[in-house]
């Protein structure tokens, strides 16, 4: 088991060295790098996502709206710091932003899933789509404070590379444990099957409000890496039609799978940038895979399989163990 | 003060009977399959295409290419459900849903790439001028067809679903499928039938949509769609006269709200409403409470 | 004291009576049978002493405690679990997940132990995992304990329903028509599982069936239901021989 943990520690630790590395040869310039900046906040709304989605069965719809109140409570925070006497600036000040964006999210996410998450059925898809076209109207209407429909501009720009690899590391890290837990459990319990849940001891509303609004918290987390990226904020970024497309990344990937959800994330947000031409039909093609997984593969390409060290050891061992039975016959 | 107030509600029931109209097809289908069909409001936006390529390109009179888009939008919501929703019918909930958000995504996106996201005019009907009403009040004439036409599509809908052989094989699908399957009803046919009539009242709406704000473009069927959407929920998804109630009632919020309170605010009081209204009365104004059965 | 009472519990459904004037005793370690026709209402019984319906009026008193309206949840924490009559398992997961996630309520360890796997975990999870194979050998399944719940053939899944129902620790245990969809020997082999549930664990066991002659041989007692009415109750040899029962199976 600490094995385990040394090899996963280990490759995290390579993976970080590797693309350091290539940044300082001159390989992967500036567009590279706000390219990988995006690949990190899309890992963390995604597998944020596919807590309440995948693993919670809450079809949500409104996660860029998550995201939003995330990224607008972070960057006014940091903002005012930044003109202020308070000396709290670089990766520190950003630390402390995007907690303050998670836990506005996560409020923003108890005031919607307490009263809805009581309910059966399809309601927390509809309310949470109301939810994403309300905070974007508010975004407008309190435009002092959030610039409104011109854009929130001026904010410190604190995200790089370094600190956005840890903060995706540690959000996986978080989410894989909290599922691998009694905790977890419980939440898959009740996307299996809910009165079976409840009847096993499980307080279905309790943990329904809890995965919601750890989901929301890390949604808010993703949202204040994303202002201190870009340095400015416009509400349309937000809108419904991200929301989807985090949907799509999680479906692709596994509702239920961590490893997909990243290996989604990643294809998806690198794909459209490789081809170009692609852009124009992207959407088109999100289309189509969508209404085919769900016909063809509902548990996505990946199911609910987790990539692990000792898992592949495992399988080779038995290939190879196959192997040696056939050549002694 | 007065005059203005009661202009206001006629825009409201202006845009509210459209609202009506195109929920009624979220309602019916989910009455009987239990699906949100996210790509209804897109019916709408290829109702609008219809028409205007009918008119501007071939140049065949409004009535007549409003009739044809009908047609056409049914054959669509029924080409939908079985291409897309059918081969799902005993899938989970949250697939069903993903796979109508999915049929949805593509047709604007099919659209988007053919025919451009630049909105083009809508060659709305040339009817201008109001009749008076009393005092300063009056009402435009586009606005009364608009409420004439919409009501008329509710009655002749109201006696299909009660009156005829169709309209109660409807009813006995929404109740059970199984058992309406057993009791000699094509169950498959009564579900194509639904989604076609829907689908033709949602190119009504869109007739009447696009007269009003006269503009076609890929996009147009989305908000229209969620606020739809929003009234079906309102009234009680799945209840015909519920759909009428909550589109009518949302259309007066709205325009009261925009006149009254802040045009920008209006999202907001729209799907604040619809969450306030799900928390107390979870199945809609008009819905009866059932629990999952044990 | 028994360990389960309930008193004057009836529920109505929009005006329709399902259940009236419902009295039943159960002691500690007793095995009772629940019976009636179809539709007499015993799964409603059920679902008002298992919280998922209220009942409109009565009591419900588990060591003399009222449960009468309290969540489902709390009711299986404070000691009654329950199976479903179409089987409920989590189909997607293992069938030894099945059984540690019905462990949840007597784990202790808190949120942030379980993200920083505190040696509180460790110990609490390394402990569940063994009681839950300890669980499945009971019912022969220990070799089945990576399998998927869903692929499991139908009697094992009854018999993992069962598993995973004691593994909430209870002190009553409800089982609706757990025989159910069972062949003659395979419905045997789960009433002698059912007596040595009884005797291993020391639960009492409340059974419904509506097989009348299925129950006779292993309950203590039973009570006879019939359209939400309790008919008659008492030992197997009483009520095999109750005129109201007989009418109310054979009709008239």
């Amino acid at each position: 088991m600490k094995k385990a943990y040394a090899i996963n520690a280990g490759l995290v630790l390579t993976l970080f060295a590797v693309i350091t590395l290539l940044f300082h040869l001159g390989i992967l310039n500036r567009f590279h790098n706000g390219l990988i900046l995006l690949v990190c906040i899309n890992i963390i709304l995604a597998v944020s996502l596919n807590l309440s989605a995948g693993f919670l069965g809450q079809l949500v719809l409104g996660h860029a709206a998550f995201m939003a109140v995330g990224a607008y409570a972070a960057a006014i925070f940091s903002k005012y710091i930044t003109g202020s006497e308070i000396g709290l600036s670089g990766t520190p000040l950003l630390i402390v932003a995007l907690i303050l964006g998670g836990l506005a999210a996560a409020v923003a996410g108890i005031i919607i899933g307490v009263p809805a998450l009581r309910l059966r059925g399809d309601y927390i898809a509809i309310i949470t789509l109301g939810f994403g076209l309300i905070v974007q109207s508010l975004i407008n209407y309190f435009r002092t404070y959030t610039g409104g429909a011109q854009g929130l501009l001026g904010i410190p720009r604190l995200t790089n590379f370094n600190n956005a690899y840890f903060i995706v590391v540690i959000t996986v890290l978080v989410l894989v444990c909290l599922i691998r837990s009694r905790h977890g459990r419980a939440m898959i319990a009740i996307r299996e099957d809910e009165i079976a849940a409840e009847a096993s001891g499980i307080s279905t509303v309790y943990y329904k409000i809890l995965g919601f609004t750890v989901s929301a918290f890390f949604a808010g987390v993703a949202g204040g890496l994303y202002a201190h990226y870009l340095a400015m904020l416009d509400s349309r970024a937000f809108g419904f039609s991200y929301s989807i497309e985090l949907l799509v990344i999680v479906v692709l990937g596994g509702l239920g799978s961590f490893t997909g959800a990243i290996v989604a994330a990643v294809v998806l947000t690198l794909l459209p940038e490789i081809l170009r031409e692609f852009q124009q039909y992207r959407m088109l093609v999100y289309a189509i895979m969508l209404i085919a997984m769900m016909i063809f593969r509902p548990k996505g390409l990946m199911g609910t399989y987790e990539f692990s060290v000792f898992g592949i050891f495992d399988k080779c061992k038995k290939v190879f163990v196959k192997f040696k039975r056939k050549g002694a016959q | 003060m007065f005059e203005m107030f009661v202009s206001h509600l006629i825009n409201g029931l202006q845009i509210g009977s459209i609202y009506a109209l195109i929920a009624l097809g979220y309602t019916m289908v989910y009455g009987i399959v239990k699906l949100i069909n996210f790509a209804h409001g897109d019916v709408i936006m290829v109702g609008a295409f219809i028409i205007l390529f009918l008119v501007t390109g071939a140049g065949i009179p409004f009535i007549p290419a409003v009739l044809t888009a009908m047609a056409g939008c049914a054959l669509l919501g029924v080409l939908m459900e079985k291409i897309a929703y059918k081969p799902l019918r005993n899938a989970t909930r949250l697939s069903a849903l993903i796979t109508a958000i999915g049929v949805s995504l593509f047709l604007q996106n099919a659209f988007l790439v053919r025919f451009s996201p630049n909105p083009r005019p809508f060659p709305r009907p040339a009817i201008s001028g109001s009749l008076n009403l009393f005092g300063d009040v009056s009402i435009s004439y586009l606005a009364l067809v608009t409420i004439v036409v919409s009501a008329v599509m509710m009655i002749l809908l109201h006696f299909f679903v009660k009156g005829t052989k169709m309209g109660k094989a409807m009813r006995a699908v929404s109740e059970d499928s199984g058992a309406a399957c057993l009791m000699g009803i094509n169950v498959n046919n009564t579900i194509a039938v639904t989604f076609a009539v829907g689908s033709a009242l949602a190119a009504v709406g869109s007739a009447l949509y696009a007269s009003t704000y006269p503009q076609v473009e890929p996009f147009m069927g989305l908000q229209m769609g969620l606020k739809a959407f929003v009234a079906a929920v309102l009234g009680g998804i799945g209840i015909i006269p519920g759909a009428m109630l909550g589109g009518i009632l949302l259309g007066i919020v709205e325009s009261m709200t925009k006149a009254y309170i802040s045009t920008q605010l209006s999202d907001a009081v729209v799907y604040g409403i619809l969450i306030i209204v799900l928390l107390l009365k979870p199945s809609g104004l008009m819905g009866k409470t059932t629990g999952e059965k044990v | 004291m028994p360990l389960l009472e309930a008193k004057g519990m009836g529920v109505d459904f929009g005006g329709l009576r399902a259940l009236s004037d419902f009295e039943i005793a159960i002691e500690p370690n007793e095995l009772v049978g629940l019976i009636g026709p179809n539709g007499a209402g015993k799964t409603t019984a059920f679902n008002l002493l298992t919280g998922v319906y209220a009942p409109t009026e009565g009591v419900i008193l588990l060591e003399g405690k009222n449960i009468a309206g309290k969540k489902p949840y709390r009711i299986n924490n404070m000691g009654i679990a329950r199976t479903f009559q179409n089987i409920r398992l989590f189909k997607g997961l293992s069938v030894i997940e099945n059984v540690k996630t019905a462990c949840h309520a007597h784990m202790s360890y808190g949120i942030l132990s379980g993200i920083m796997r505190l040696p509180k975990y460790w110990r609490e999870e390394a402990a569940i995992h063994k009681e839950a194979l300890e669980l499945l050998s009971v019912f022969d399944m220990a070799d089945l304990a990576d399998v998927n719940a869903g692929n499991l053939p139908y009697g094992k899944q009854r018999q993992l329903e069962i598993a995973r129902a004691l593994a909430t620790r209870p002190k009553l245990l409800l089982l609706d028509e757990p025989a159910a969809g069972m062949n003659p020997s395979e419905t045997q082999l789960l009433m002698d599982t059912i007596q040595l549930i009884r005797e291993r664990f020391g639960i009492a066991i409340l059974l419904i069936e509506h097989d009348m002659k299925l129950v006779m041989g292993i309950c203590q007692r039973m009570v006879v239901l019939d359209y939400g009415m309790i008919i008659a109750s008492g030992k197997p040899e009483e009520i095999k021989n109750n005129p109201r029962v007989i009418e109310a199976y054979l009709g008239e």
